[in-house]
């Protein structure tokens, strides 16, 4: 260990819509951008998980050299002399169409009305399905219950458009410690709807050894 | 069969082999590929063995029935070749198999009406026929030859040679530097090059030591695509050894082929032949007796055609949910159970021994510079000729399309290419005689980097040059349209199955391939509005830039490239409320013409809505109210008097 301590730590020497920045080694582009107090928007990342790259609005635009390509800051680490744009042309198309995909998908939600009006989206041109819908199906409560709690209590169900945010095998969860983890890490408030379909009826888990 | 110690004794084992084989003994081979299967090849090879038990007297040498992969030329099935005779029987069906036994087998004689006939010409063998002429079989030379079922056969044909050579004579680091020196690129489609991808993980695998990990991408789910189907299903063993050699070079232990379920013929030779190769001793626990330890588990992909990617067959591998995670970390850095991993396709793995036998110089001077060996395609599609072909890399499109697919059958025009599966690009035929150079300025919105233009005065079938067109190479699905094919149908039909298959994880896939799903349903129903195209182009951008893996970011290209070469087509279905090819049915309209109409009266009577009336013999009426625009009318009519507008 003193052996590492005594050795320099190498920073990673970049610039961020212009301004140099420095990364420890390990720190993603959205961290780095965070540490500088650059704002890059973002759904699903979230510090106490681990990245999982669902939501793309984080992306930027990296140019290295003659290079030019779109990446999720969350997953990608910088190199030295990357220059990383985060509101070129083509960031924004990609962030105004997911804005704008996501004011149909999930029309009740005001976190999701709220950033695409920072971003000049305010109409939607898709199909609303449910206008009660809250969830964008970003992953972080199921991240938060695999990881941080630890018991695995949600997950997703099937695939594509028809992904939906289940329990395992969709029944009322006996795993579900009730902690309300997945609640408040939600973006757009829509677990708390959802919480007694995951841990079921909470009268008839007493006497079962849980804790409530 | 005993156990092989030793490359010499393998050598021992071919020369016994081949010196047991006569020469004169008929053998016939029936093709067993895809297609003849579903016009009931086994059906005509168990006919031929019971035609052969019933005249087993009339034999000077007792003829064998082989059940072989893939033949290739599938419009003609079922396919059978006779050897020594060098004979090549088209379309054959059960009740002919006793003709074949009695006039060729015992007389010799050949049955003409079972030849292919084309313009007049009739063709003895295959090599004669066009189809075949102008192709350089080098992967599927043993495909169609030998019973995949019979490592014996396998070892006659040259199998496992080159992986003796490669533990006798080669380093590992010889195999690697061979590799990469010819030039081959993924065959699966992104055309990374094999040999810097390997360098790669073993540069890995040297900094962190422990196992590397080798699995051969078999999720082959494109719609219309059967090339690693053929290889796998044909001639198994070439897979398993490019794998043995891929293991000898970067020091793996273990390997994982991947087919998908859907492929049970495949998985069924896989496995046989993994068997019997670990019975000689070519896998498993010191290999050739030169201590190096290989073998391979065979994984079955549940049906999802997302898996064909590199990080979800790892998470499919793993047991976690098949959906691709972010690369970097690439792979051959960190893959599966976190160590370096090669992901090669079947195609690409059964290129290895081929290379390492013949070397790489004379495999990087087959094909074009930068895309080097050939390519399996299937050709599918509006062609005469449909089939698995290959061919030199940097073929002229016009020689794979009309010389070896033969033209497009009755009165139609060529009209368009997909190439590379439902992720391809749709692109005009006529671009053919354009030299990809000329391409280079108006390349639409997709990653624009390391590009090399072929020298060609025509259109070459490479990567870069099928990247330039906006296109890619993919997997080696080709199919060709004709004028009677909608541009903004079929875009609609790709983009359909790629919604289906998205995984769902990342917003831009998930949403976006609904949301331009939406646009070019209305665009069919002749909505929308000329704006509405440059919105569907942004938002295909948005997903090109945007998307997770390489299904999203591929999936708006049939709708970019046909917007690019066919906004006329785009403009016709939104301003004139028309489809030109007549194929869109909201657009369309049946009618019957009366001068031509006999009054036959099948179409009425054919008819699900019942709406076609008239008297016999008089010229018949559709009503349109009712009419649900199938075209079954259309397809009964003698006499081509039902006409679409």
């Amino acid at each position: 260990m003193s052996a590492q301590k005594r050795k320099p730590m190498i920073l990673i020497d970049f610039t961020i819509d212009g301004q140099p920045v420095q990364a420890r080694p390990g720190w993603s582009i959205l961290e780095t951008a965070r540490a500088y107090r650059i704002h890059i928007p973002t759904l699903c990342f979230h510090p106490a998980i681990s990245p999982w790259g669902g939501c793309r609005l984080c992306v930027v635009e990296m140019r290295y050299g003659k290079r030019s390509k779109v990446a999720v800051s969350c997953l990608t680490p910088p190199v030295h002399e990357l220059e990383v744009l985060t509101n070129s042309e083509r960031v924004m198309n990609v962030r105004r169409w997911v804005l704008e995909m996501l004011l149909a998908e999930c029309p009740a939600s005001r976190e999701i009305k709220n950033l695409a009006a920072q971003y000049g989206v305010t109409a939607t041109r898709f199909p609303i399905k449910d206008p009660h819908e809250e969830c964008l199906k970003c992953g972080r409560c199921v991240a938060v219950c695999n990881e941080v709690v630890g018991v695995g209590a949600l997950t997703f169900g099937s695939r594509g458009v028809k992904k939906q945010l289940e329990t395992p095998y969709r029944v009322p969860n006996n795993l579900c410690v009730g902690c309300g983890c997945c609640v408040s890490i939600c973006p757009t408030g829509a677990l708390q709807a959802r919480l007694d379909t995951v841990r079921g009826d909470i009268s008839r888990r007493t006497g079962h050894g849980f804790a409530h | 069969m005993k156990r092989i110690e030793n490359a010499s004794e393998l050598q021992a084992l071919r020369q016994k082999l081949l010196a047991a084989h006569d020469p004169d003994q008929p053998v016939v081979r029936v093709c067993l590929g895809p297609g003849c299967l579903a016009l009931g090849a086994e059906k005509v090879s168990r006919a031929f063995k019971s035609a052969i038990k019933k005249k087993r007297g009339n034999f000077k040498v007792q003829p064998l029935i082989k059940t072989t992969g893939c033949h290739g030329f599938c419009s003609q099935g079922t396919l059978v070749n006779l050897s020594p005779l060098n004979l090549c029987y088209v379309r054959v069906k059960p009740e002919d198999a006793a003709a074949i036994v009695d006039a060729t087998l015992t007389k010799g004689e050949v049955l003409e009406r079972l030849l292919h006939s084309d313009n007049g010409t009739r063709y003895r063998s295959a090599s004669e026929i066009p189809f075949y002429k102008l192709q350089q079989k080098i992967i599927l030379k043993n495909v169609g030859v030998i019973d995949p079922l019979d490592i014996k056969d396998a070892l006659m044909a040259g199998a496992y040679q080159s992986l003796a050579k490669a533990l006798t004579e080669m380093s590992p680091d010889d195999v690697i530097r061979t590799v990469y020196a010819s030039g081959l690129r993924g065959r699966g489609g992104g055309g990374f090059p094999t040999g810097f991808k390997w360098m790669k993980a073993l540069e890995n695998a040297r900094v962190n030591p422990g196992p590397v990990y080798l699995i051969a991408n078999g999720e082959e789910g494109d719609p219309g695509a059967f090339m690693d189907r053929a290889i796998m299903e044909g001639d198994p063993h070439a897979v398993l050894e490019g794998m043995c050699l891929g293991a000898y070079a970067m020091g793996g232990n273990q390997g994982f082929l991947y087919v998908r379920h859907e492929y049970p013929i495949a998985i069924r030779h896989l496995s046989a032949a993994i068997e019997q190769a670990r019975a000689l001793g070519l896998l498993g626990k010191n290999i050739l007796g030169a201590g190096f330890d290989f073998d391979i588990q065979i994984h079955r992909g549940a049906g999802a055609y997302v898996c064909g990617e590199e990080t979800a067959i790892i998470a499919s591998l793993e047991g976690r949910v098949g959906e691709p995670v972010t690369r970097p970390p690439f792979p051959a850095q960190e893959g599966l159970w976190k160590r370096p991993t090669v992901i090669n396709n079947v195609e690409t793995w059964a290129n290895v021994p081929h290379i390492i036998d013949k070397g790489a110089q004379w495999y990087a001077n087959l094909g074009v510079p930068h895309s080097t060996g050939t390519k399996i395609f299937s050709l599918v599609g509006k062609v005469r000729n449909t089939g698995l072909v290959e061919v030199p890399m940097g073929i002229s499109l016009g020689t794979l399309v009309e010389e070896i697919g033969g033209g497009v059958p009755g009165q139609g025009q060529f009209k368009a290419v997909q190439t590379g599966g439902p992720s391809g690009g749709i692109v005009p035929y006529a671009l053919k005689d354009i030299s990809s150079e000329a391409l280079k300025p108006e390349r639409v919105g997709l990653p624009s980097q390391g590009f090399i233009p072929s020298d060609k005065k025509e259109l070459s079938v490479d990567f870069d040059s099928m990247a330039m067109t906006g296109s890619i190479m993919g997997g080696g699905g080709m199919i060709v349209m004709d004028d009677h094919d909608c541009v903004v149908d079929l875009a609609r039909y790709f983009l359909r199955f790629l919604e289906e298959e998205s995984c769902g994880k990342c917003l831009p896939c998930r949403l976006g391939l609904k949301g331009m799903l939406g646009f070019l349903d209305q665009f069919s129903q002749g909505q929308g509005n000329p704006e509405d195209i440059e919105a569907l182009e942004s938002l295909g951008k948005a997903l090109v830039d945007g998307s997770l893996c390489g299904l999203g970011r591929s999936a708006p290209n049939p709708v970019l490239t046909s917007i690019r070469y066919f906004r006329d087509e785009y403009l016709a279905h939104i301003v004139e409320h028309k489809c030109p090819a007549g194929v869109c049915r909201d657009l369309i309209t049946y009618s019957i013409d009366p001068e031509i109409c006999n009054g036959c009266g099948l179409c009425a009577k054919n008819c699900p809505q019942a709406c076609v009336t008239g008297k016999k013999k008089k010229p018949h009426a559709i009503d349109e109210k009712a009419c649900v625009r199938c075209g079954v009318c259309q397809d009964v009519c003698p006499v081509d008097a039902v006409f679409v507008a």
